[in-house]
């Protein structure tokens, strides 16, 4: 009513004239920017317009940078998540260790990497069969012939001769508990396209696995980037040595349906990656019995099962299903020669399920993913001669156990203490008592006193999603034996200045 | 008899149960039919002779004499630091040395007339993973490609299986040899359009995979400057690019842009791969070399998904940093393939057939329309069916390859030996006169 009157005004050509022209263009203004804080997304600009290229709404800062580098056309949201350089003191320590590299005569003030989990110490075992066996070639076994091995494999997942020896690898390094069946494997370019094939395979987008903490960082890219699959953390203590109880799983998972989220399986790593525990075999016949009451599926990630040392036996979910008689199709384990046999460029990884149509899928999208054919040719005979192999499994695990006590026996000089752990190539080092304040940015602080400092890169429990601060993966088969009382010597740097005042 | 309850299957995701793998297209079961009958010299030579797999066999000798001249480059050598280098080398960046060797050879392949920086080039498992992580960070699930057809029918799933993004087809026909128009780039952004589908990008394999011809260059200007105006992105598969038979007439798009001095360059990426070229599809080398560096970055960290294998890069690094060898290697190649493609041809022009004016890739691109009982796809599928089974050649129909004509053909040449070349070329000769003698 308010506003016809004014109106009015101008049309009878009372006054109000100005508030009979002020008030359209208040509203014509107000509906324009109405308009332009609702409507969808305008279509890519012209080269001459003035916006800005539209770019997938993320909170990427990256889209903010100038025009220039990065050029008019857009890349997906997909892209613009990934493309933001990575803050987790994962990478960033990673990075830093490379390119301020230790090194005994030319940087002996660089940075000591202790961040990485490969393993170096055997790798003298597999160049004396390589020059006894191969003489050195770099195409492998059977001789110059590029014909035999250059042509396209009608299935990219494994040569079969491979498989069988992978197979039997496996079982090898498992302490031949259990054996293998080379039809189940699927073969590729790495463990991690292992991970991400079965999450394609298992879960659609927006669907999530439960995941106990701490985890590998690396699965947060593995698992979500390209596959829109969530991973819901289900906590460790300390106080349970960091073993995953079954009353938090289904805690975890009760909560994911109350938010109507659809948990379609559970990712185990197991040895565990940061920790190094390897799961009782009890706690597996729980997991399997938690995964049929809710119909998941299991993800076991036992890619360091051939880097144990102490006394406990490894069990591998394979070991459990071979006396269960039902219901495998739940379960799949993956694996590689990235850490027990020290061949991480090479790219080997593998699938192995009981379940036909998992198989299936995985076998078609090895397309992306294979390994190539001399890395095959090389591997066939190595992982065939079992006798190297088996004196290669023990001989590796006896190094890694005599640097694991060394270590931390160094680190208990310090007052440092690792939580019990029997396999990876890394022990979890509590370092609680060196933090102030208690919370994730005194972690923060003193990775990066670690970093700086002590300049050794390790790697902070938050950048596994740890729930308590202050504990730190060491990664400690990068080092030879007399590096350990150096990287003591500058472990004891940080912890003098951390020390609280007496 | 107990009664069996049965378990409730525990579920697998949309991707893991879709058919876009489209593994059970003709074209993979011609694939079929070979393995279980294939030819044999002496073995079985009625069995199917595999002319539908693109593979370059003719120049493995070349390859061989190299290695066994530099053995000592094929091997880590007597230093201990050789091997546990490589061994422990899984950067996404890839050797140094590999990519400046990749890139070499690339612009050796374009006799010099563009430039390729080793810094934009990423490494990925062949040019499979590299079309695939290339459609991951163009376009979202729900946008699309446009891909002139006829196209490689592995598009159909590397594009789209696991992306979710579309593929809107850019018709093309034998009016004009196939090429692309300017109308019928506008008439399938226009379609795309109309069904609500956001396009991102051109897709265009030059060579052309199954036509065996390059793009003209006015053709390829008229692309560049249409995904300008589009402001969309362009990727060039030019996976054929060293199987072109004459040095002069394959233009890349990196010409192009190098001549227009890189403006608006930040749009085009081009895929590599050895597959081809250097006949080692199962070394899984491929590439990515992108002009944009937000792609060059976010390639490189998607290509975790798919290394090449640090012992092939070491390998392929020596070999294709001999720029001798690999110079030698290019011009003996393409005289090689040529003169397969001419021994083809006169042995299809012999029978009657006729077949598209070629000049690159392992392939020819075959009209056997004249054989259609109807211009009808079924039609088409019936001739390839017969060919299948009865001359026992397994060759891949045009419609697996969305070729809007019924009749066409892909033939492969290379990968077989000249013999087994000649056997195929007769039986198709003695097809065709017995369907002349039974038309009389």
């Amino acid at each position: 009513m308010r506003l016809i009157v004014p109106l009015q005004g101008v049309v009878q050509g009372r006054g109000g004239l100005i508030l009979g022209s002020l008030i359209p263009c208040a509203l014509f203004y107000f509906l324009q920017f109405y308009l332009k804080r609702h409507r969808s997304p305008p279509p890519a600009s012209s080269p001459s317009s003035s916006n800005l290229p539209e770019l997938a709404r993320t909170s990427s800062r990256s889209n903010l940078t100038g025009r220039g580098s990065m050029g008019q056309a857009r890349v997906s949201s997909r892209a613009s998540s990934i493309a933001k350089p990575n803050d987790s003191p994962y990478y960033i320590g990673l990075d830093r260790a490379s390119e301020d590299a230790y090194d005994e005569l030319e940087n002996p003030n660089g940075v000591i990497q202790l961040g990485l989990s490969e393993n170096r110490l055997s790798l003298d075992l597999i160049e004396q069969w390589l020059s006894r066996n191969l003489n050195a070639s770099i195409l492998g076994g059977g001789g110059l012939s590029i014909r035999g091995i250059a042509t396209y494999q009608a299935t990219g997942d494994g040569l079969w001769e491979l498989k069988v020896a992978m197979a039997g690898f496996m079982s090898q390094i498992m302490g031949r508990a259990v054996s293998f069946n080379p039809s189940q494997l699927v073969l590729t370019s790495g463990a991690t396209p292992a991970i991400e094939i079965l999450c394609f395979c298992l879960a659609d987008p927006g669907n999530a696995f439960l995941i106990p903490t701490p985890y590998y960082p690396g699965f947060d890219r593995d698992v979500r980037w390209r596959t829109g699959v969530e991973l819901i953390p289900v906590h460790c203590r300390s106080s349970d040595n960091f073993i995953l109880s079954i009353t938090a799983l289904d805690q975890a998972y009760n909560q994911a349906r109350k938010r109507g989220q659809k948990v379609r399986g559970i990712l185990l790593s197991n040895p565990s990656n940061p920790v190094g525990s390897i799961l009782t075999r009890e706690t597996l016949y729980d997991l399997l019995d938690f995964a049929r009451d809710k119909n998941i599926h299991i993800v076991s990630d036992e890619i360091f099962a051939g880097s144990i040392y102490g006394g406990d036996d490894f069990v591998s979910m394979a070991e459990i299903l071979d006396s269960e008689d039902v219901d495998r199709n739940r379960v799949h384990i993956v694996y590689g020669l990235s850490k027990d046999l020290s061949l991480p460029g090479f790219r080997v990884g593998a699938i192995y399920s009981w379940n036909e149509h998992v198989l299936t899928a995985s076998k078609r999208l090895t397309r992306f993913c294979s390994i190539s054919a001399p890395t095959q040719r090389l591997l066939i005979p190595m992982l065939s001669d079992t006798r190297f192999t088996q004196e290669y499994i023990e001989t590796n695990r006896k190094r890694i156990q005599s640097m694991y006590d060394l270590f931390v026996a160094g680190l208990e000089q310090l007052g440092i203490t690792c939580a019990k752990s029997s396999g990876g190539l890394y022990c979890w080092a509590d370092m609680r008592e060196l933090m102030r304040p208690y919370n994730e940015k005194g972690e923060l602080e003193l990775w990066d006193k670690l970093l700086n400092i002590a300049k050794i890169n390790v790697t902070p429990g938050s950048a596994c999603h740890c729930i308590e601060p202050g504990w730190f993966r060491c990664c400690f088969t990068t080092l030879s034996k007399k590096h350990i009382p150096l990287v003591i010597e500058r472990i004891r740097k940080v912890v003098e200045t951390c020390k609280p005042p007496s | 008899m107990a009664i069996e309850i049965e378990q409730p299957r525990v579920g697998l995701s949309k991707i893991a149960v879709s058919k876009t793998h489209g593994e059970d297209s003709p074209y993979f079961a011609g694939w079929k039919a070979y393995d279980e009958n294939p030819y044999e010299e002496f073995g079985n030579p009625s069995g199917v002779i595999q002319m539908g797999l693109a593979e370059n066999q003719v120049s493995f000798d070349m390859l061989e004499d190299y290695l066994e001249q530099h053995s000592e480059e094929a091997s880590w050598g007597k230093k201990a630091s050789g091997f546990r280098e490589n061994a422990l080398f899984q950067d996404y960046h890839g050797l140094q040395f590999f990519r400046k060797a990749m890139a070499s050879f690339m612009e050796q392949i374009r006799g010099g007339r563009a430039k390729f920086n080793p810094d934009r080039v990423v490494i990925t498992a062949g040019a499979t993973a590299a079309n695939e992580l290339l459609t991951f960070i163009l376009a979202d699930p729900g946008d699309a490609l446009l891909v002139p057809t006829p196209y490689y029918p592995g598009f159909d799933r590397d594009l789209r299986w696991r992306t979710g993004v579309n593929i809107v087809p850019i018709h093309c026909d034998s009016s004009n040899n196939f090429q692309v128009t300017p109308q019928a780039l506008e008439a399938a952004y226009k379609s795309a359009e109309s069904m609500n589908i956001k396009v991102r990008g051109v897709l265009i394999t030059n060579p052309s995979n199954p036509l065996g011809v390059t793009i003209h260059r006015s053709t390829l200007e008229h692309i560049l400057d249409f995904v300008t105006l589009k402001n969309i992105h362009l990727v060039s598969d030019e996976i054929y690019s060293g199987s072109v038979f004459s040095p002069t007439e394959f233009t890349s798009v990196a010409e192009i842009l190098q001549w227009r001095n890189y403006k608006d360059c930040e749009r085009v990426h081009i895929v590599y791969s050895l597959s081809k070229d250097l006949g080692l599809p199962g070394f899984r080398v491929g590439t990515i070399y992108s002009y944009n560096d937000q792609v060059v970055t976010t390639a490189r960290r998607m290509s975790s998904f798919t290394l090449i294998s640090s012992q092939t890069q070491q390998l392929l690094g020596l070999m294709l940093s001999d720029e001798k060898f690999t110079g030698n290697y290019i011009t003996k190649n393409r005289d090689r393939l040529r003169n397969r493609y001419e021994k083809m041809i006169s042995g299809l022009r012999n029978a009657g057939v006729e077949c598209l004016e070629g000049n690159a890739g392992l392939f020819c691109w075959v009209n056997l329309s004249p054989l259609l009982e109807s211009q009808t796809r079924e039609s088409e599928l019936a001739v390839w069916d017969l060919i299948l089974h009865r001359v026992k050649l397994n060759i891949s129909p045009g419609s697996s390859c969305h070729c809007s004509e019924p009749g066409w053909f892909r033939v492969c040449f290379a990968n077989m030996s000249e013999k087994t070349l000649e056997v195929a070329l007769k039986r198709i000769q003695i097809f065709m006169e017995e369907r002349k003698i039974k038309s009389d």
